[in-house]
């Protein structure tokens, strides 16, 4: 692969590497423009086989883009200083470098027409994709979705509904998955019948089955024409329909706006007729075809680029691209299907060939029918379900390869669109948070992972992508804190979400579509204070617990001392003095209120920062102050003058040698404002995650939190996440104190 | 007047009550001097009490002799729907009601009959004197005084009683800068910056077409600038405007007689237009059934967003002014007395920590709008919902456009208020109507003639006591010292959720999700007092079992 690119890159160069990635083409002097303002950064831009990067070396700032994500290159004019070069990305970056020279913007821009939309999708990035990172299992992951396992759960296979093996060889349609579940009463017959009635072979199978019986079932359009009838067909629905002992009708959604069903009829296609089919209820829902999505969400993203950018110009613009109005009509559909289900009734979904509209709404239906699919883990298996076995075309809507642009939308996107709208409405309804479906839908395009690789299950197995490629799933499995909702709260009223969603209640998606505009996001964002809240409270729960244990035991330590004590001291050998003055000192911290508590602490704060430096381990973190000043007792300040201070300095030497797990957990994790750049001196942005080191408190990037340890001081000795220069600490001292 | 001849009828059988995100009530209406009340019929004890001066408007509808439907519009934007039985008593409930809320005597209002029925700790109309506000000012360096030339309100009539001017001009100028100046509102200190940088505000001045000038004006900025150091005024009018306000007798400073000045020209609607824009924006929100494309069209003809885009902008302008450049910045529109309060209150937002605290937000809206002359009683007077031809060009939702703007920096800097974003909400009713005096009137001079310190409860002194103010505070709050400069690009503005949709789309699981916030961050927060607590109890013990010799210095515990 390597060498065809190089082939491919007219300008010959000796080996460079960046970060370990060989260079393909290098380019100084280039500027990176900035839509919102006037600050221009220069640097180098780098092509690798895999990434374009650029590198700003006065702002320390690197901007890395996926070749895979890349949407469109342009050359725009030439103008003084160069000739400008427009990246637009698939995850709504949009870049335009200013090269120098012409010649260097004609090879890169050649080049990144090739790079970006490979001819096979053998060349597709997952293929040569290596994790760096050890824990991260080629295999993990690919086993996630168990079809047997999750229609058990829905509690199939059952009386009405039963599996089918037609398809095990994906005989009688390529696009379906090899497992089915049709109702129990269907004969063979009628189901192959039916198959040949519906277009691409997309016959009517189970989808969902709900509590109440009433199930969710999913086809492609009948080949009706204007009169063609298929009593096999009338007969399928018929089965489904019975198989509902709670109602005598069911629901048929056609997703489309009726007018394009009417037109389908012309070819040979388009919609059951309620003549021939008994007892059904016809519904069109209006949701629009893939190019209009797609020039809506064009529309859109041109106005999210306004330059400037006026406020009713943003809202018309927004307006005018009909994006939110087809996000709105995908929702409403997904809640008129659900609702329709709850009323006990048995619904079919189609659209044309089923798996654009369908999968949208099939998978919203359900997410709002059951909570588990509201889980981080539930949320996989829909998509795995709806999505991936039903055979949404991934390859050719994102565009993985080179192929025809107008089967190209952006379907898949819409549907996370759709969830963030719910997760605004409810934001406790959801255990996932927003970073998490950015990350699903950067990853989609991606290519590094081969969960969205092909157009149905069958290219999936041709191509052996479980044995080639990693999987999505793993990958998040490793990184699944970062994903979880704070606000999350399960209880049994919200099984089922009923929203009734008004026009209002649906905004436009700054954090999708602005997410690279750095200006404009909130300064102090909720989540990730909130995440950052609750690990800390995770680690103080630990240390409390460890804290008790170990108090307990002292306790009894010296109660026993005590009771030999004063048995000697009946043999006249010693004085109760030690017990006493354990006694007393108990009930003091007892009788400290939090308040008493507070302004101890504030107090020794004003003393100044201790600077209780680790003479041992001095090294690493001498250059620290430990943000933890509390290894001074402060009951003692209550009676103190500096006079105690200074003996309780003293003595703290030898107690630090006792009590050091103390300090192995931060009391206080430093707060994340005004950390612009982590101390690897990379800088912060509004989507770049920040953690915190569990030991000593401070805010790192990703790439420098990269190691887990369990701490003394925590009672589970889970491992938790550490900074380097405390991983280095913590495991040292370990090894010392255990020869 | 008595209230009882007013009251054609005071209490109604029967009547159906549908209010957002409620069921329907059937119960019984009372109507009382100032109060609406329907009480269930039902087991459960459900009522809503409803103040006359919170209704904008009455809608009426009758059907034939049986009854009828009143639509009671409010200014806390919620409209109610009342169903009566029997056309005489619909009209009679109607036409009471339509008098009722007109009343128009400010003593008959219903802060002047409520009586607090809990201790009053520290008076709310006496907490934020300008005395003890400026006193850093004053203290300070010789450059300011407090000034009582206004202590008769005779001067500026919505000036208080005591305003801060530079110490070198005496009283006597004061007075003929403010016969220059529109309303009498000679240039005053708002608000002091770090360093020398200050921000004033004042009327426009008088320049008529004639040009005339003033010199203890033109003074009196002058002495306010540092050697060789420039200003700048801010004008939220257009260019145009000012200049045709000439022809009225109003006009801009000149550059030839103030040269040390720049004039900026940063238009900002008010008063009808913004009223207007209001109406708009509610005639949008309220139609929940028609499409997306609708909505937003009128989303965006309402200018709402843009106003609010507008308004932040020149705030943002002025504190760079005041914090990037260290100028001196004066700002005014026509009379002082909105665009120009707005723009004063939120730069000191951005730019003052203090005014970030409940204590410095109230102090902040009491010296900017309330003693600052806002005309809260004329504004407020009518809402949104008033038909068009009912209104006064002099009804403006200016205070709720700027808590709407004080709503965007919050929601972008959602850690660095004291306050919830509830406290904004509980501002903005109490704005409209309200059981406290705070609010009532125009300015000073009319609250201290009808008495209001002596004879109404003060909003601040109920808001401040422990038992109601925990539940206005953010739990997210970390003390912020820096500047904090918000976004104004468009999609970082959004709409006000918790005040315009709220009777639309129920607010119920935002709230809750709020709730969460507040145990999680509690939660935190105990945990860690527990945690030092429980370090400072096992350090003690573990002192003891070295001096008894359980533990050794050096010795590592291993936990049983």
């Amino acid at each position: 692969m390597y060498r065809r690119i190089r082939s491919w890159v007219l300008d010959e160069h000796e080996e460079i590497m960046f970060r370990s990635h060989p260079v393909l083409k290098k380019v100084e002097n280039v500027r990176l423009l900035d839509r919102f303002s006037s600050k221009r950064s220069t640097g180098t831009l780098y092509l690798t086989a895999t990434h374009l990067i650029f590198v700003d070396p006065d702002a320390k700032k690197e901007t890395w883009i996926l070749h895979m994500h890349i949407s469109s290159v342009d050359k725009l004019p030439l103008s003084t200083q160069g000739s400008p070069l427009q990246v637009r990305c698939k995850t709504f970056l949009a870049v335009t470098f200013v090269i120098p020279k012409e010649r260097d913007c004609h090879d890169i821009y050649t080049s990144l027409l090739q790079l970006s939309q490979p001819v096979h999708l053998e060349d597709l990035y997952c293929f040569h994709y290596t994790a760096s990172n050890d824990d991260l299992d080629k295999r993990g992951g690919w086993d996630l979705y168990n079809p047997a396992a999750e229609y058990h759960r829905m509690g199939v296979p059952c009386e009405a509904w039963a599996p089918t093996t037609l398809n095990h060889n994906y005989e009688i349609c390529d696009t379906y998955p090899q497992e089915l579940y049709v109702p129990a009463s269907a004969p063979t017959k009628v189901i192959l019948s039916s198959s040949k009635f519906r277009s691409k072979g997309r016959f009517p199978v189970l989808s969902y089955l709900h509590k109440n019986q009433a199930a969710l079932c999913r086809s492609s359009q009948p080949l009706s024409g204007f009169s063609a009838r298929c009593e096999e067909d009338e007969q399928l629905l018929d089965c489904i329909l019975r198989s509902n002992p709670n109602t005598s009708h069911m629901i048929v959604v056609d997703t489309r706006p009726k007018i394009n069903a009417m037109a389908n009829r012309a070819a040979g296609k388009g919609y059951e007729n309620e003549a021939y089919y008994e007892n059904i209820k016809f519904h069109f829902s209006g949701i629009e075809n893939i190019h209009v999505m797609r020039a809506s969400l064009a529309k859109q993203i041109e106005t999210c680029q306004l330059v400037p950018p006026s406020m009713n110009g943003f809202i018309s613009g927004v307006e005018s691209s009909g994006w939110l109005k087809h996000v709105r009509s995908v929702l409403e559909t997904a809640v008129f299907i659900t609702s329709s289900m709850m009323e006990g009734v048995s619904v079919l979904v189609h659209c044309s060939d089923g798996w654009d509209r369908t999968a949208q709404t099939c998978a919203l239906a359900q997410l709002l029918l059951d909570p588990y699919y509201r889980t981080i883990q539930g949320f996989q298996i829909l998509i795995e379900k709806e999505w991936l076995a039903f055979g949404h075309k991934f390859t050719d809507r994102c565009g993985h390869i080179q192929g025809d642009p107008k089967e190209v939308s952006p379907i898949f996107t819409q549907f996370i669109d759709c969830v963030w709208q719910l997760q605004q409405i409810l934001p406790s309804a959801f255990e996932f948070n927003e970073r998490y479906l950015l990350v699903l839908h950067d990853h989609v395009f991606s290519c590094q992972f081969g969960t969205f690789i092909g157009n149905c299950q069958k290219d999936r197995v041709d191509l052996r992508l479980s044995e080639r490629t990693y999987s999505l799933w793993g990958f998040i499995r490793s990184h699944v804190t970062e994903y979880r909702n704070p606000l999350y709260r399960r209880d049994s009223t919200t099984d089922v979400l009923r929203l009734t969603l008004c026009p209002q209640s649906v905004r436009f998606w700054r954090g999708m579509y602005n997410r690279f505009e750095n200006g404009i996001h909130p300064r102090e964002p909720l989540g990730d204070l909130l995440a950052a809240t609750t690990e800390h409270t995770q680690s103080l729960t630990d240390q409390a617990d460890y804290l008790t244990k170990r108090i307990t035991w002292l306790k009894g330590e010296l109660e026993r001392r005590g009771r030999n004590a004063s048995r000697k001291a009946a043999d006249g050998l010693c004085d109760n003095r030690i017990l006493d003055a354990a006694q007393q000192n108990e009930g003091k911290v007892e009788s400290l209120g939090v308040l008493g508590m507070q302004e101890i602490e504030e107090s020794l704060v004003s003393v100044g920062a201790l600077p209780v430096t680790h003479e041992a381990d001095s090294d690493v973190t001498s250059d620290k102050i430990a943000p933890d000043t509390n290894f001074i007792n402060p009951s003692h300040l209550i009676h103190g003058g500096g006079k105690k201070l200074m003996n309780q300095l003293l003595s703290h030497q030898a107690l630090r040698a006792v009590s050091p797990e103390l300090a192995s957990v931060a009391l206080d994790w430093k707060t994340f404002r005004n950390v612009k750049e982590c101390s690897c001196s990379t800088p912060f942005d509004h989507f770049s995650r920040k953690h915190h080191c569990w030991r000593c408190g401070e805010v790192f990037c990703t790439r420098c939190i990269d190691k887990k340890t369990a701490l003394p001081g925590h009672l589970s000795q889970q491992p938790v996440p550490v900074c380097r220069p405390c991983y280095k600490d913590v495991t040292r001292s370990v090894s010392v104190d255990t020869p | 007047m008595e209230f009882a001849e007013l009251i054609r009828i005071s209490r109604c059988d029967r009547v159906m009550l549908h209010r957002p995100h409620h069921r329907v009530l059937d119960g019984t209406l009372c109507i009382t001097g100032h109060h609406l009340i329907v009480s269930a019929h039902g087991e459960e004890p459900e009522e809503l009490w409803l103040l006359h001066s919170n209704i904008d408007a009455i809608e009426r509808r009758q059907q034939g002799m049986t009854g009828g439907t009143l639509w009671l519009k409010c200014k806390d934007l919620r409209i109610l729907q009342l169903d009566i039985i029997g056309a005489d008593q619909f009209a009679k409930v109607a036409d009471t009601l339509e008098d009722l809320i007109r009343v128009e005597d400010p003593m008959f209002q219903y802060p002047f009959f409520y009586r607090a029925m809990y201790n009053v700790l520290e008076d709310g109309w006496t907490t934020f004197l300008p005395e003890s506000e400026f006193s850093r000012v004053i203290q300070q360096g010789d450059d300011w005084r407090i000034s009582y030339v206004n202590k008769d309100y005779k001067v500026c009539s919505s000036y208080p009683a005591a305003v801060v001017v530079p110490k070198n001009i005496e009283d006597s100028d004061l007075v003929a800068i403010a016969n220059f100046r529109q309303g009498g509102r000679f240039p005053v200190l708002a608000y002091r910056h770090e360093g020398s940088a200050v921000l004033m505000r004042s009327g426009q001045p008088l320049i008529t077409a004639n040009g005339k000038r003033c010199k203890e004006d033109e003074r009196l900025l002058n002495s306010v600038l540092a050697r060789e150091k420039r200003g700048y005024i801010i004008d939220t009018r257009t260019q145009n405007l000012a200049q045709s306000a000439k022809l009225r007798g109003g006009g801009y400073e000149p550059e030839l007689h103030y040269p040390n000045w720049r004039r900026v020209h940063k238009p900002i609607d008010r008063h009808h237009v913004l009223l207007d824009s209001l109406t708009k924006l509610m005639d949008g929100v309220n139609d929940t059934n028609s499409g997306t494309d609708k909505w937003l069209s009128r989303l965006e003809s309402s200018n709402w967003m843009n106003n609010i885009k507008e308004t932040l902008n020149c705030a943002c302008l002025v504190a760079q002014c005041l914090d990037q450049d260290g100028a001196s910045v004066l700002v005014h529109d026509t009379d002082g007395l909105d665009s120009a309060l707005q723009v004063t209150s939120l730069a000191q937002i951005i730019l003052n920590p203090d005014c970030r605290t409940v204590r410095g937000f109230e102090a902040l809206i009491e010296r900017e709008w309330i003693q600052g002359g806002h005309p809260f009683a004329t504004r407020h007077a009518r809402s949104c919902y008033t038909p068009s031809a009912q209104r006064s060009k002099i009804n403006a939702p200016t205070f709720l456009l700027f808590l709407d703007c004080v709503y965007q920096i919050h929601s972008q800097f959602s850690c660095s208020f004291e306050f919830a974003e509830n406290f904004l909400v509980m501002l903005f009713e109490h704005s409209y109507s309200s059981q406290f005096g705070t609010f009532l009137g125009n300015n000073e001079g009319e609250r201290k003639n009808m008495k209001a310190p002596e004879r109404t409860a003060s909003l601040w002194s109920y808001i401040n006591r422990h038992e109601v103010l925990p539940k206005y505070l953010n739990p997210l709050y970390e003390p912020n010292q820096r500047v904090i400069w918000p976004s104004v690009a468009p999609m970082s503005l959004q709409l006000w959720a918790g005040v315009f949709l709220r009777w639309v789309v129920d607010q119920g699981p935002q709230e809750a999700a709020w709730l969460v916030v507040k145990e999680l961050r509690e939660r935190d927060a105990a945990l860690r007092s527990k945690v030092s607590r429980l370090r400072r109890q096992l350090q003690d013990l573990e002192r003891e079992a070295l001096e008894v010799g359980i533990l050794s210095p050096t010795m590592e515990l291993e936990v049983a």
